[in-house]
């Protein structure tokens, strides 16, 4: 790679998770376009001044089959308000120089231009990752080949349903984290009782260097600081926030200071 | 039917869903692999078939119908099934088979209330808790069907979501399946989503064709030139051509919904338009959608047809030249409703009516053909009704001079 070439994506969310300041990186959830546009990336600096380590940005799509209503929801509402890639990219691009950023996009987004071209997209605009919900491992070979060489992080999830065989090939071929859904279900705030932040935690350390982030139902100081506890070493904060931004007449101001709580929790 | 079950036909199929429900289709494709070719499980499924759903279904001849157009039509009656189409077919093998997997609930989304009133029969027939998710439009659309499912014990939840049909009646079943895929089997409806479910529905539902393939044999002495079926997902579509493949004399002809005519948006015919493939519910299919992957709203006159994606081993028949695609309008299909009523005495499901359609409209003139009557239409008697009065009463303004 010449000089002028930028870090990759993969070094880059090594060293945010290596530079971070708390127990856990902060990772908030963007939803790209909501309320519109411009809000979504008044969140994204909001929550970068909050502290973020690593924005994960959602790309809004017609059949979100792994998100729950509120994300659902603000999807429709970001697509009805005329938000698309390039939209969404704007944003990434604009925060990209800050922090690194982790596209959340479902499969069909990426096929539809062609997965190369999509993400060399996503290279142009600066993002740092790249996770698709609904292309597991086995679908997931021809994308990791091309984000490899493109070196965007292409992060893959492991769910409480995941046996241990699978979740060591899984492993093998994560790039930048590995993901821990933290419930069966959906996308969705969870009480604290639902989720299953030690046995996921313990069933994957001993498959990965990687840092393990814990996503879906983290909605608390007090989700933030039991997710520390298990040993997560980055919480991903979605609708939660996502039900701030919704419910406020200012989203930015909102969102942060839901953020500001959450990320309190994150201490031994 | 011994040996593996497709992942994929050609290009088309697949497993695009989020990682919590691999373990479980993995665990499915096994539990099928082993009940298809296991003697017990078979001699109860076919049992269930004779006693419980009434099969086989008979084949008739549509005189006067055959007479109208010049040559011969053959109808294999699954408005003859119990609960009025081919859906309890499915239904039926697959809640034997989730209860042979010991799973004590089951879910299933429904278009036309077809595939929910067969679920909830079988889960009534088994003693299994049921849950059926039905878009809001379609609970106005097809009233008499909710009301079947909540006799026989049903939950039926009104999706509120997008156009409130069955895409995403479709998305909210997925989602329960996500969240409680431990104690829950999904009964899918159609010959879609992610393996090993296009190739399970497809070798439930061959029995229509297994049956018609021997009832025509032997009543004719030979087989069809065409066997004509309508296309929402596939499902009684690659049922009953599923027994013709290797026929290479038998053209098989799917019908998809026109809806409003192919040059707009508003039709349910992915297979016809051949746009680009794309991922909905789980497979790689032809499916509607726009230049970013954003899924299209699909529309029908039919409940059971406003869908916009189609099973993937269609996609893969159509680009193999092996099966043929084509679509009729919401007014032929209405047409041709009010054509077997009257001709035969037959009250037809309105998907059903667009195979119809295509043969009285569109077909060009056969010898012998065998079209799949998937279904009875007294679940469309208002909507059909609603229908011609709003078109009578625009006739009639037109007379007055309004
Ligand atoms: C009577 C009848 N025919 C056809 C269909 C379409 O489904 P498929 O294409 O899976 O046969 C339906 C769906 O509800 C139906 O009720």
């Amino acid at each position: 790679m010449s000089a002028t070439t930028p870090q990759s994506g993969v070094a880059r969310l090594a060293e945010a998770f290596a530079a971070r300041r708390r127990p856990a990186a902060l990772m908030p959830y963007v939803m790209g376009g909501f309320p519109t546009l411009a809000d979504s990336l008044a969140i994204a600096r909001a929550c970068i001044e909050v502290g973020a380590d690593v924005i994960e940005l959602g790309v809004p799509y017609s059949d979100p089959l792994a998100d729950g209503p509120v994300i659902q929801a603000a999807g429709a509402r970001a697509l009805a308000g005329g938000a698309d890639l390039a939209g969404v990219l704007e944003v990434a691009r604009a925060i990209a120089p800050e922090v690194p950023v982790v596209v959340m996009a479902y499969a069909n987004m990426v096929l539809a231009p062609g997965a190369q071209r999509f993400l060399e997209r996503l290279r142009i605009a600066g993002a740092s990752g790249l996770i698709v919900p609904d292309l597991p491992l086995e679908e997931s070979g021809r994308l990791r080949a091309i984000a490899d060489a493109l070196g965007i992080a292409l992060v893959p999830l492991i769910a409480p349903t995941t046996p241990q065989r699978r979740l060591a090939q899984i492993a093998a071929c994560a790039r930048g984290f590995l993901y821990l859904v933290s419930v069966t279900g959906t996308t969705g705030e969870r009480s604290l009782e639902e989720l299953r932040y030690a046995e996921l935690i313990a069933a994957a350390r001993p498959h990965t260097q990687l840092p393990l982030a814990l996503g879906f139902g983290i909605a608390s100081a007090e989700h933030a600081r039991a997710a520390v506890q298990a040993g997560a070493e980055g919480v991903v904060i979605g609708s939660r926030l996502v039900r701030a931004a919704e419910a406020a007449e200012r989203p930015a101001e909102a969102v942060a200071e839901v953020l500001a709580r959450i990320a309190e929790g994150l201490v031994r | 039917m011994a040996g593996t079950i497709e992942q994929r036909f050609g290009p088309y199929g697949g497993r695009y869903v989020p990682e919590t429900l691999m373990p479980a289709l993995q665990e499915l494709e096994a539990a099928w692999s082993q009940a298809r070719v296991d003697r017990s499980f078979q001699a109860q499924l076919s049992a269930q078939l004779s006693e419980f759903a009434g099969r086989p279904t008979p084949i008739y001849p549509a005189r006067r119908l055959s007479e109208q157009l010049g040559w011969e039509v053959l109808l294999k009656r699954e408005d003859l099934n119990h609960t009025g189409s081919h859906k309890l077919n499915n239904a039926l093998g697959q809640v034997l088979l989730a209860q042979r997997m010991g799973k004590r609930r089951i879910i299933a989304e429904t278009g036309a209330g077809q595939h929910g009133v067969a679920t909830a029969t079988a889960c009534a027939r088994c003693g299994l808790e049921c849950v059926v998710y039905m878009g809001a439009e379609d609970v106005r659309r097809q009233r008499p069907n909710v009301q079947r499912m909540a006799l026989l014990g049903a939950r039926v939840v009104a999706v509120q979501a997008g156009a409130r049909t069955l895409k995403e009646a479709v998305s909210a079943a997925i989602r329960d399946w996500v969240a409680n895929v431990e104690s829950t089997h999904y009964v899918i409806g159609s010959a879609v989503g992610p393996a090993p479910y296009p190739a399970l529905v497809r070798d439930l539902q061959r029995v229509i064709g297994s049956e018609a393939r021997a009832q025509v044999l032997e009543r004719c002495g030979r087989l069809p030139g065409r066997v004509i079926a309508c296309v929402g997902g596939g499902s009684n579509a690659i049922g009953i051509f599923s027994a013709f493949l290797e026929d290479a004399q038998v053209q098989l002809i799917g019908v998809e919904a026109g809806g409003e005519g192919l040059a707009g948006s508003r039709h349910g015919a992915p297979l016809t338009v051949r746009g680009r493939p794309g991922v909905l519910h789980g497979s790689l299919s032809a499916v509607l959608q726009d230049e970013e992957g954003q899924i299209r709203e699909a529309h029908s006159v039919s409940a059971g047809l406003d869908y916009p994606g189609a099973g993937p081993e269609h996609a893969f028949l159509r680009d193999s030249g092996r099966a043929r695609y084509v679509a009729v309008t919401d007014a032929q299909a209405l047409a041709a409703f009010r054509k077997l009523c009257r001709l035969e005495g037959i009250i037809p499901a309105l998907e059903s009516a667009h195979a119809l359609a295509w043969l009285a409209d569109d077909a060009p003139p056969g010898e012998l053909d065998l079209l799949c009557l998937s279904g009875r239409g007294d679940k469309d008697l208002a909507e059909v009704i609603a229908l011609s009065e709003g078109a009578a009463g625009a006739a009639q303004g037109e007379l007055e001079g309004r």
